[in-house]
């Protein structure tokens, strides 16, 4: 499904990712787990293709084909969802509207016809009790006056329409009390597939109690420096991040 | 970073859709004014001797003035002599049905969007399309004319209710009040006048197109609108012009009354040529719009969407001289390119109680400069009255700018006046989320601004609503994309 090979980007001049190499299958929940400033957010902005990052080395297929040749716009159409760490509000765009419009965009690149609204409301109320959404939230502007919590779930909510083949979670569990975690993760497990793929950036192994990863990769100094199963997040978790660093020379 | 700019100029730099000219026989007289071509243009009119006398008055007192230069914008010298001031179709200007009138004239109007025939049909809304000076079609006429409302050109307006015109016309834009308002009170060519009489409430949105057609005819438009006692209206003014290199003056006026009680509402969506992305033509748009609360309890509100036009001078305003009356001030300022806007309100507090309130929604992109100039004065008679004015200024990249020139009096204590403003950017972050969600940037961007501009548009009527929104989107593309 998603192949790095090599990658480097850098922002502004400063190098973040030094050679990453990554494949991620059908199916599979990988963890990319790190201490802050290793790159982690990076990769996950530089796979849903945001214009800061420049790709100095390296490819990423997806499916088959040149991710980084894509505009973000298509990078998402064709299955590449983002559940941003910090989600903007957009002052005066109706979720509802928001929401409607981007399942549209999706279903015209399938060659889809265009939901109208009674069946874009019906779908949407489908959707809500997966991540336990109210009304009240997607009566509102975008992410606008949502609380930490409610804005990860409407990200979960947003992917939960969306349906993509690869979701990747930056720092989902950031900022979230104990049940908002459960309720979020629970929406993502509910959401897995044979086909979906996950991506799990996370900077702490508690979200990895709720979100079993079949693979954790720790990303240090903008390469991935171990890999193995969930196991690691434990060791991690038990050792703290000084042990990575020490490994590697600091 | 540089990819976003690149995108936000792709938007800017849409060309104008309704750039096309309609290639219809005019009769123009010689370019130039003096006191022989106002009074020619009265003779042509026919007019009674009150109106040359207005005119005249006028042409003499804009002849000691000069042209007002406060306003943030670069104005290019004007050769007043090198204009021709009338300009009327040639064939018949009144027509029955449909099948008389020209051809080409309906297919500008179906270029437009707005179709004639589709307009007959559009409930509740009576057209008088004015194109070049002389009105060509007026619908719903009979209608109205069942409740007594007066809804007309506004030379027939002078040939058939003389007496109205006569008591209203000048009382809230007096002759020289300002160079250009002197200018149009002087050689005015037609416009729309409406009469709403005591305690009727006109059951449908009165709407007039306007269009400026002929080359190098400077357009002057005058709009008089009076509402009588106990009486309501609502009036949309909507206008788009074809491409031109040429730049073309238009300094319309518009006057409101409203008698005790009675309410206006003025709507306008203005859409006219803005000039290319090189700011090469383009209208030169300097209008007067005021309306005057003269009874107890009225109200008079002003919505305006504005996209278009090189340089924007306009400043709809309210003088509340009845106790208890209502001003209120709703835009959405748009520009592009090299456009230039200098616009906002004026809200004068003349009797007790008095109410207005403010809202500009500023919108900048491209090379373009977007003021926002209001004045709030609450005269020491005013007790009790209050002002909230909220300016905010969307910023779509680094080259454009938004300044906000805010002057309040204050005469009495017990009034309050509130000024709000804020100044934003339009978020990369903000775009990004949409791209991720499948949206591309200039669906993104209209989206966003659309918000942003919501409040505003949330007071326009249904039918203009839409439009607007539209429109709004049409004028970024190119600027973010």
């Amino acid at each position: 499904m998603l192949k790095i090979k090599d990658l480097y980007a850098s922002v502004e001049g400063m190098e973040i990712l030094k050679g990453i190499n990554l494949e991620v299958k059908p199916g599979e929940v990988h963890a990319i787990m790190g201490p802050n400033g290793s790159g982690k957010s990076t990769l996950a902005n530089v796979l849903a293709g945001k214009e800061d990052y420049e790709i100095t080395n390296g490819e990423v297929v997806f499916e088959g084909e040149d991710l980084l040749e894509k505009s973000p716009e298509e990078r998402a159409k064709e299955g590449i969802f983002l559940s941003f760490q910090y989600p903007v509000e957009i002052p005066g765009v109706p979720m509802v509207n928001f929401l409607k419009t981007s399942v549209n965009e999706h279903r015209k690149h399938k060659g889809l016809k265009e939901l109208t609204a009674g069946e874009f409301l019906k779908l949407m109320r489908e959707k809500m009790d997966l991540v336990d959404m109210h009304t009240k939230l997607t009566n509102r502007m975008v992410n606008e006056g949502f609380s930490g919590g409610e804005k990860k779930k409407n990200e979960i909510f947003q992917m939960a329409l969306l349906e993509p083949k690869l979701a990747i979670l930056d720092e989902t569990d950031s900022g979230l009390d104990i049940d908002a975690l459960k309720t979020v993760a629970n929406g993502v497990n509910a959401l897995k597939s044979p086909e979906r793929s996950t991506i799990v950036v996370t900077h702490y192994q508690r979200l990895l109690d709720y979100i079993v990863p079949d693979f954790v990769h720790i990303l240090y100094q903008g390469k991935i420096v171990k890999t193995a199963g969930k196991e690691l997040a434990f060791q991690l978790e038990e050792k703290g991040y000084d042990w990575i660093k020490s490994e590697n020379g600091n | 970073m540089e990819e976003q700019d690149k995108i936000l100029n792709d938007v800017t730099q849409g060309e104008y859709k309704y750039g096309f000219v309609t290639d219809i026989e005019t009769d123009i007289i010689d370019k130039g004014l003096n006191e022989d071509v106002i009074r020619l243009i009265s003779a042509k009119k026919e007019e009674p001797e009150f109106m040359l006398n207005f005119r005249l008055e006028a042409y003499r007192k804009w002849l000691k003035m000069k042209m007002p230069n406060w306003a943030y914008l670069k104005v290019p010298p004007i050769d007043f002599q090198a204009i021709s001031y009338y300009a009327a179709p040639k064939k018949g200007p009144k027509y029955e049905s449909l099948d008389e009138v020209d051809p080409e004239l309906l297919d500008t109007f179906n270029k437009l969007g707005i179709p004639l025939e589709e307009q007959k049909h559009l409930a509740g809304v009576a057209v008088d399309a004015v194109i070049d000076s002389v009105s060509v079609k007026t619908t719903f006429k009979d209608t109205l004319a069942e409740k007594g409302i007066i809804f007309c050109s506004f030379s027939e307006a002078v040939k058939d209710h003389p007496d109205l015109v006569k008591k209203y016309l000048g009382q809230a834009v007096p002759v020289a009040d300002n160079y250009f308002a002197a200018l149009n009170s002087a050689v005015f060519s037609d416009g729309s006048f409406c009469y709403i009489p005591k305690g009727v409430r006109c059951p449908m949105e009165l709407s007039t197109y306007f269009r400026i057609n002929a080359a190098n005819t400077g357009q002057f438009e005058r709009t008089l609108i009076v509402a009588d006692d106990d009486s309501y209206v609502s009036y949309l003014e909507g206008c788009t012009a074809p491409m031109r290199d040429e730049n073309q003056l238009h300094a319309a006026v518009v006057e409101i009354i409203a008698l005790d009680r009675a309410e206006v509402k003025y709507s306008t969506v203005q859409n006219w040529y803005p000039g290319d992305k090189n700011g090469k033509g383009g209208i030169y748009n300097f209008v007067t719009k005021r309306g005057v609360c003269r009874g107890v309890s009225s109200k008079i509100s002003w919505t305006q969407v504005e996209t278009g036009s090189a340089i924007t001078w306009k400043y709809p305003s309210c003088i509340l001289m009845g106790d208890n009356s209502i001003g209120e001030f709703n835009s959405v300022a748009v520009t592009n390119n090299h456009q230039q806007a200098d616009t906002g309100s004026k809200m004068i507090h003349i009797g007790r109680n008095t109410k207005s309130t403010i809202v500009s929604k500023g919108i900048s992109a491209g090379k373009s400069e977007n003021s926002y100039r209001g004045l709030v004065k609450v005269m020491p008679k005013a007790t009790n009255s209050r002002n909230f004015s909220q300016c905010d200024s969307l910023l779509l990249n680094d080259t454009c700018g938004a300044h906000t020139f805010p002057y309040i009096e204050v005469g009495n204590k017990s009034s309050v006046v509130e000024h709000e403003a804020t100044t934003s950017k339009i978020g990369e972050d903000q775009i990004f989320y949409c791209n991720q969600r499948g949206i591309d940037t200039e669906t993104a961007i209209g989206m966003i601004v659309n918000g942003y501009a919501k409040e505003v548009l949330n007071k326009l009527p249904m039918e203009f609503a839409v439009e607007a929104q539209k429109l709004l989107q049409i004028s970024l593309e190119g600027s973010v994309g």
